[in-house]
């Protein structure tokens, strides 16, 4: 197992925050919009150095989303913030036919994604969302999994004309990935060469995965550990090549079992070249108030689930 | 009568309505060619909208840009009333009149409500789910405030449209951001799908609310052709002022037609051979049919 050294402690919004301030620099249409929730998403750098390209919506998602749609048509490249709850399911209809069907070069940035949310409660912790955008046609996904991975992310999704859902979120987690990366969407990141078991993982269980893969890698088990960051367009070449390698799969990730990275890979998989398959993810249930650490462990969302859910499926394999 | 120039926009009055009666023709054979649409706010807005793309506005049909760059630019929120706005479309050049025989049918660009996805030129947004219309036009008046264009984003609305809270959302912040490169004109014909909007939601007095918002607003007779361009004209002035500007456009729904007018019967009902027959009598044939 490669060992993955721990940078710093940051939150994956902030690198959000960092990445639409560099953009902002570098390009003039750049433009950026936030539903009252300006320090939550990080940010107040962009809205302080580019007044004139920052609106501010007030509690007001619908209208949010509309005047994007109404700025990519003007020809500008809009990157919506507020919390990924009211990013997704809140707004639904006007992503649908604003943004998604009309073909609009909207960003929609969401943050607060998940259990990891914390006290706030299943009101503002959202495990659906992944499902939600991935089924609209033409519409690219992203989930980050640290502060470096989420800035390089803001920056990137700015070259691609089109709709982009980005998610990320709000504790600090551990940053893991280099600063100078180089986002390319759509293209996975092999974290580690392995024969014996796939781990495909997104957000802020790649972490979780790793410290897996360092556990199963003492165990005598080596792990193919893959970061899809993006979810939607999937990197089917490198799944496939890699279900086919270790012949079976475990998926991790921050969402619902429907519709999340784990439904996207098994697809795949049934349609191209079945393998068993365990999902670490939450199975039909709404999140509630705790602490991101105890949530994570109480809906199956840790380490171990992934350890156990290795175990399960070599048993199967 | 030939309109080879009418795209110089030196058309009086008179001319207008003329190109309107054909315009009602166009509506009223594309649905029953079809057998579905919505004639009746169609009919209603007719007058409107020629006036609009005859006369008032200034933009390029063909190239058509999208991005609406040095140009008016015109959402159509009450997305259901496409086989007008197809219809001015087609003979304002930016795309062929034979296109409109493909109205509602399998392949066309010409989808029930107006969308993008074809790439049909004059579109510049899906409408049709109601209540988003007005939200993307103020999205384009910011776009054209920071491209410093003096150009006019204007956004046709239906008044039980309003019922949708989104346009409430984007009300406020029209008026608080003084967006005044903006005119929303609401087609207050006073039906909506279930009857008439005072039974269904009546809030009536639309014109005082977007006052009470912060917004200038302006009162129009919308079938009538002198008092369109007299207001137009009047709102136009009155924009680059610090507010957005909204004109409450009294029509009659189904207007042109006697037994269509003013019910809210034929909001999304195609006519028969006899009523399309009998319809058509009262609109004779101006610049030719499609």
């Amino acid at each position: 197992m490669v060992k993955i050294e721990i940078l710093d402690q940051k939150d994956t919004r902030s690198g959000f925050g960092a990445g639409l301030l560099e953009l902002g620099k570098k390009n003039n249409d750049v433009v950026a919009l936030c539903a009252d929730l300006t320090g939550s998403l990080k940010m107040d750098a962009f809205k302080r150095e580019f007044p004139e390209r920052f609106f501010q919506a007030g509690i007001a998602e619908a209208n949010m989303i509309g005047m994007a749609a109404g700025l990519a048509t003007g020809g500008k490249i809009p990157y919506t913030g507020t919390f990924a709850n009211f990013s997704t399911g809140r707004v639904y209809d006007q992503i649908r036919q604003s943004v998604a069907y009309s073909g609009k070069n909207v960003k929609i940035c969401a943050s607060h994604a998940g259990v990891t949310l914390g006290e706030d409660g299943a009101t503002h912790q959202i495990l659906e969302d992944i499902g939600l955008m991935k089924m609209l046609p033409g519409m690219v996904v992203i989930n980050t999994c640290d502060y470096n991975q989420t800035k390089a992310a803001t920056i990137a999704i700015a070259e691609h004309y089109g709709p982009v859902y980005l998610r990320f979120g709000r504790p600090k987690w551990p940053v893991f990935t280099s600063p100078e990366q180089k986002f390319e969407i759509g293209k996975v990141w092999h974290i580690n060469e392995g024969n014996d078991v796939s781990i495909f993982c997104t957000g802020h269980l790649v972490w979780k995965a790793i410290k897996a893969g360092e556990i199963l890698a003492d165990m005598g088990i080596e792990a193919d550990i893959i970061n899809i960051h993006t979810i939607k367009p999937l990197d089917t070449v490198a799944v496939l090549k890699s279900a086919a390698k270790t012949g079976c799969v475990v998926t991790a990730e921050e969402h619902l079992m429907n519709g999340g990275l784990g439904d996207s890979i098994c697809q795949l998989l049934a349609l191209n070249n079945p393998k068993p398959v365990e999902m670490v993810a939450v199975n039909d249930k709404f999140g509630e108030s705790g602490t991101p650490d105890e949530l994570l462990v109480k809906y199956g969302l840790d380490t171990s689930d992934i350890v156990r859910a290795v175990e399960k499926v070599l048993k199967r394999k | 009568m030939k309109f080879a120039s009418f795209m110089e926009k030196n058309l009086n009055s008179a001319q207008l309505i003329q190109i309107a009666t054909q315009v009602r023709r166009d509506i009223l054979r594309m649905v029953h060619a079809v057998q579905s649409g919505h004639p009746g706010g169609s009919l209603g807005c007719t007058d409107f909208m020629v006036a609009m793309y005859f006369k008032i506005m200034n933009y390029k049909s063909s190239p058509f840009r999208i991005d609406g760059k040095d140009e008016d630019v015109f959402i159509l929120s009450n997305g259901h009333i496409s086989p007008l706005f197809y219809s001015v479309l087609a003979r304002t050049g930016h795309f062929s009149l034979n296109e409109l025989k493909t109205f509602r049918k399998l392949n066309s660009r010409l989808q029930g409500h107006p969308a993008t996805h074809y790439n049909l030129e004059g579109v510049r947004i899906a409408t049709g789910s109601l209540g988003q219309g007005l939200s993307v036009a103020l999205g384009m008046a910011l776009s054209k405030k920071l491209k410093n264009d003096k150009n006019i984003v204007y956004c046709l609305m239906g008044d039980g449209e309003l019922e949708e809270g989104q346009n409430w959302e984007a009300i406020m912040f029209a008026s608080h951001n003084k967006v005044d490169n903006l005119i929303a004109v609401v087609d207050f014909n006073r039906q909506q799908i279930d009857g008439s909007i005072s039974e269904i939601m009546g809030i009536n007095d639309y014109k005082s609310k977007f006052e009470a918002f912060g917004w200038q607003t302006f009162e129009m007779n919308g079938n009538n052709m002198d008092d369109i361009l007299a207001n137009m004209k009047l709102a136009l002035s009155n924009t680059g002022k610090g507010k957005p500007i909204m004109i409450n456009m009294k029509t009659e729904m189904g207007a042109g037609v006697d037994f269509m007018t003013g019910t809210h019967e034929w909001h999304g009902i195609a006519p028969s051979n006899e009523q399309l027959a009998k319809a058509l009598e009262q609109l004779p044939e101006t610049i030719g049919d499609y």
